[in-house]
Parts: structure tokens; sequence; C-alpha cells
């Protein structure tokens, strides 16, 4: 680590990694309701726990985005962070945020908009803790001695997402209208600009990582985003199909949402044609199996099971079915869960001088947590195709056709098993590392750990 | 072979070239087709209030309206036509978890006049041009 304002990422890391065990925690307790068992109604029902659920995830990855962005825009402005005081007065606004948001859910305090829950006064202070970390990114960059690709790409990421949460703040008392807006935030948030974060992200591991040349990586860097604009932006047609919405967006939802997984596929192939291409044996393997990682899973789940229903004649059936949540988990898991991971397996021996991505326990983590949720996805796919062909396509009454797929949801349960220990393990070598430590910051890039085994 | 910089005015111009179409698209939609399909000019005050019941219950949180929502509840969008008044009105007023099959939901206990704002809000959304969603059975396939 060569600034010390970087260990200010430590702490946005151990957010997520807080937050996602409570994630998984309200997934489980979401399950074994579907699997019939639903003793904590009376205190969690259902639309709470989904509730906390989904808002988990959006709060835990974008404290991971965060911490990266601190992590990396000093190195790459090379330049201290313009405030360490005032991240860490936004890392605790932010907690505080979440934290108060997600104790509202269990108190009926929330606006029923699927993934924009988050109570109206809490958005306002979203917006002012979101400008804050944006002033600070930005500072720093503009003060920095360089402005390269990979951070400006970051940042218009950044700045992008900030500006997309604008129009679900728009009230219309129009459900069709409410929603057409929602998607704005949460397509273009997840199919759109995080994939900006995401390429950035990748971009910078990749370079450190690989020891590929700069200019050739950031070259493709362009290439892979401008694929994901030029399929993703019209692609949230696919979102207008049948919401009381006009016929067109049927043609170009289709069409470009058929585009939609270039752009993972460009990622994947570019992740993998650089290590590759790449002569530096960097001594943090396991960074590097979570990068090629998230570049691959990415594909398979946003790219692929994306493109699976979003032909308009298939998604007449899958809109509104279990099918979207094969689709959805494997597309967080891979695009943005894996990428945080990445970051947090890169930045930690750097941070804390310590080695511990040597432990074998590392492969177990990335093994379990991957294996794990491609059960869980195809258990939800199990689920989703048959209540698709029971309710929609035979015609049963929804209850009924939920009862025959119930069994799906303990193959969900056990899945999830091994998933949530591999995350478990790898929270644990989280916690093993410790804290940043002065020697690892004094040492910089002749820190040991940093060092590549053949140079 | 492609130079960095080519890369980035396909990048640029790829993105601002698509996002004015979308721009456009979208003007039209919450302009003139979204009010017309979706018969804007009746929402009343009673659709309104049945809406602000909708969210601020978060029913969204376990059903789905116009495919929307969460999965573990029914889809709601017709559910005018297919359970009627009565039904939903029962539903909404029970003082105890309506828990077809077992699943229970949560008893949310509404006044009358809550229930038939809610109504109201099922009746409208019930009218919509949805392109054919949600689709009916094939009677080929049915028992």
């Amino acid at each position: 680590m060569k600034y010390k304002s970087q260990r200010v990422a430590y702490w946005f890391f151990a957010l997520s990694m807080l937050l996602i065990i409570l994630q998984i925690t309200y997934g489980f307790i979401m399950a074994f309701a579907h699997y019939g068992m639903d003793g904590l109604h009376n205190w969690i029902p259902f639309n709470a726990a989904r509730t906390t659920h989904i808002n988990l995830l959006v709060v835990w990855l974008l404290s991971g985005f965060m911490g990266a962005a601190y992590y990396i825009i000093p190195e790459e402005a090379q330049r201290e962070l313009v405030s360490v005081k005032w991240a860490y007065i936004q890392l605790i606004s932010f907690a505080i945020v979440g934290v108060v948001a997600v104790i509202g859910f269990h108190f009926n305090w929330w606006e029923g908009r699927k993934f924009l829950e988050i109570p109206r006064p809490l958005d306002y202070l979203v917006v002012v803790n979101v400008l804050l970390f944006l002033g600070l990114i930005l500072a720093t960059l503009y003060k920095g001695k360089t402005q390269t690709t990979t951070a400006m790409v970051l940042a218009m990421g950044l700045v992008f997402a900030a500006l997309l949460y604008l129009p679900g703040m728009i009230f219309f008392d129009n459900q069709a209208l409410d929603s057409f807006f929602r998607w704005w935030v949460v397509h273009l948030w997840v199919e759109g600009v995080w994939e900006l974060i995401m390429g950035g992200i990748l971009a910078f591991l990749l370079i450190k990582l690989t020891g590929v040349d700069r200019e050739v990586i950031e070259k493709w860097l362009y290439v892979i985003v401008g694929l994901t604009f030029l399929s993703g932006i019209l692609g949230t047609g696919h979102h207008y199909y049948y919401i009381g919405t006009p016929k067109y967006w049927l043609v170009i939802g289709g069409i470009f949402s058929a585009m939609e997984p270039l752009a993972f596929l460009g990622m994947a192939l570019f992740a993998i044609h650089m290590y590759r291409k790449g002569g530096r044996n960097h001594p943090n393997k396991i960074a590097l199996s979570w990068t090629l990682g998230t570049a691959i899973v990415s594909f398979a789940g946003a790219g692929l099971l994306g493109l699976a229903h979003t032909l308009p004649q298939v998604n007449l059936y899958t809109h509104g079915t279990l099918v979207t949540a094969m689709h959805g988990h494997l597309a967080f898991w891979g695009a943005y869960g894996m990428l945080v991971f990445a970051m947090i397996s890169y930045a930690m021996p750097l941070m804390t001088g310590r080695k511990v991505y040597e432990q074998t326990s590392n492969i177990y983590a990335f093994w379990l947590a991957v294996i794990g949720m491609l059960g869980m996805t195809t258990a939800f796919a199990a689920a989703g195709v048959a209540q698709v062909y029971l309710e929609r396509r035979v015609g049963l009454d929804f209850m009924v056709a939920q009862q025959e797929i119930e069994v799906h949801f303990l193959v969900l349960i056990l899945c999830a098993t091994l998933f949530t220990t591999g995350v478990l393990i790898f929270v644990y070598n989280f916690i093993k590392y410790g804290r940043p430590t002065e020697e690892a910051m004094a040492s910089g890039d002749e820190f040991e750990a940093v060092q590549p085994a053949a140079a | 072979m492609l130079s960095k910089k080519q890369a980035k005015v396909f990048f640029l111009g790829g993105t601002i070239f698509f996002s004015l179409i979308f721009l456009g698209l979208s003007y039209e939609s919450v302009t003139k087709s979204i009010p017309k399909k979706t018969h804007a000019d009746q929402i009343t005050d009673a659709v309104r209030r049945g809406r602000e019941i909708w969210d601020k219950n978060n029913c969204m949180g376990c059903h789905t309206i116009l495919g929307e929502g969460a999965y573990y509840a029914p889809e709601l969008t017709r559910v005018y036509s297919r359970k009627g008044e009565t039904y939903i009105k029962t539903v909404l007023m029970s003082k105890t978890p309506w828990a077809p099959r077992g699943r229970k939901m949560v008893a949310y206990g509404m006044t009358e006049e809550e229930a038939n704002d809610v109504v109201a809000f099922f009746k409208w959304v019930n009218e919509m041009d949805l392109n054919g969603f949600p689709p009916e059975p094939d009677k080929n396939l049915q028992p």
C-alpha cells in the first residue's frame, strides 16, 4: 500500500462482511418460509425479510464499491485522499442510515417499491452521504498527479450511480409510471453504470495482478464499457414489456437485451486473455481466482441466464416468477459479490502485511461459495420453470403450484448452506488478516507481500 | 488494430447516441402511451388512497403486481376479475392471518373504507392494457 489514507477502505470492507452475513441470514428465513417453515412470521413476516435481504445486498455491495474506490483512487491519482476524517464520517453516516433503514423495515417503515424501499427521509440522507463520498473521490482525483482511464471509468460509474438514484425519488400516482422510473434506477444501475464500476475495478486488479501494460488493458476497458452501454441502455426495454408500456419496447428490449451478454462475454474474455498474456507470477493467487471468477460467473449469471428470459415470448410467462430469482442470484453474486471479494482479497495483504492468502482455506472459501451459489441457482431454476408450467401454462392456482415446487426449496437451503460455509470461511480469513498496520503502510511498494515471486 | 482513442470514441459516441434514443422513447412512453394504456384519467382519489395503502404495507414484498415484486404470494394484476370484490375485502379486513394452504399473510385488519380503496386500486390495475400479460393458460394442458 502506497498511501496511508487507503486504509479507510478496510472499514468499508469490514462493514461489507458484516452485512453480507446479515443478508444471508434473512435469505435463510425466506427460504424456510417457502419450504413451509414460517415460525418467525409474527416477528419477521416475509415482506420484512425480503426487503431486508435485498436492501442489505445493495448496501454491502455499495460499501464494497466505496471501499474499493477509497483504495484505488489514491493509488491511481498518486496522492493521499483529500480528507481521511471526512471519509470516516461518510462511513459512519452510511452505516447509520443502513442500520436505521433495516430496523425500520421491521416496523413497517418503508416504501413498497422493490429495491427502493428505503423511506423518503432516509433517501435524502443517502443523497447527502453519496455526495460527500463523491466529493472526496473526485477532489482526490482532480488534485492528483494523474487521471488514469481506470480511475476515470470508476469515478464516472460512481457519479452516474448517484445521479440515477434521483429518478427513483420522484412520486407518481400511476403505478406503471412509478415502475417505469424505478427501472431507471435498478436496471441502469446493475446493467449499466455498476458495470462501469465493475470494469474500473477489474482493470485495476488486472493491471496489478497480471502485469499487462496499462494502455492495453485500458483500451479494452473502453470497448467493454462501450458494449455495456450500447446494449444496456435500450436493454432497459426488457422491463417495459408488460407494465402498461407501448409495444415498441417488446422489439427494442428484445433486440438490445439479446446483445447484453456480449458485454459480459467481453469482460470474461478480457480477464482471461490478460491473465494468459501477463508474465507476472503474482503470489496472491486467490485474488486472481476471484478476479477471473467474477468475470466468468457474471457472464453465466448476468449474461446467459438474463438472456434465458428476456425474449418477450419467454418473458410473457416467466415475468414475475422464481425464474427471475434464478437469474438475480447468480448475476448479483457473479458480477458484484465476487468482484468485492476479489478487491478485498487483493487489498488485505497489502494493508495488513499478513499473508493469509497463502492458506488453503481460501481455496475452500472460493469453491464452496461458487458451487453453493450455482446449486442455489439450479434450485431456483427448477422451482421457477415448474412454477411457470404449472401456474402460467396449465393454469393451477398459485398456492397449489407453490406446494408442488416446495421440495426445490429444500435443495436451495442445502446449497445455500454450502455457499454460506464458503462465505463464512472468507469472513474468518478477513478477520485473521487483522487491522491495517503501520509497517505494511510504511513499506509501500517494497513490502514483501506485494512482490511477485518471479520479480 | 483499434487504438485507445478509437475505443474511447466508440464508448462515448455509443453511450451518447443510445442515451438520446432512450430518452426520446421514454418521453413518448411517459407523456403519451403509458397514460393511455393505463387509463390514467380513471385514477380517482380512492385509487390513489388504495395505492398508498399498497405502498405503505409493502404488499410487493410478498406479491407481484404488473409482474413486479416478490414471488411468495399470488400475482394481483387481475385479482379483481379473478377473485372479486367480496373475497378481496374479506382477506384485507381479516383480523387473523389469511393462510390459504398454510402460507400466512400479515393480518392487516383493515377498515371497510381502507379495503374499498385497495379494491378501487385493484380495479384500476385490472383494466390496464399490458400487451397480453398475464397470459391465458393453454386449454390443451388443463387437467
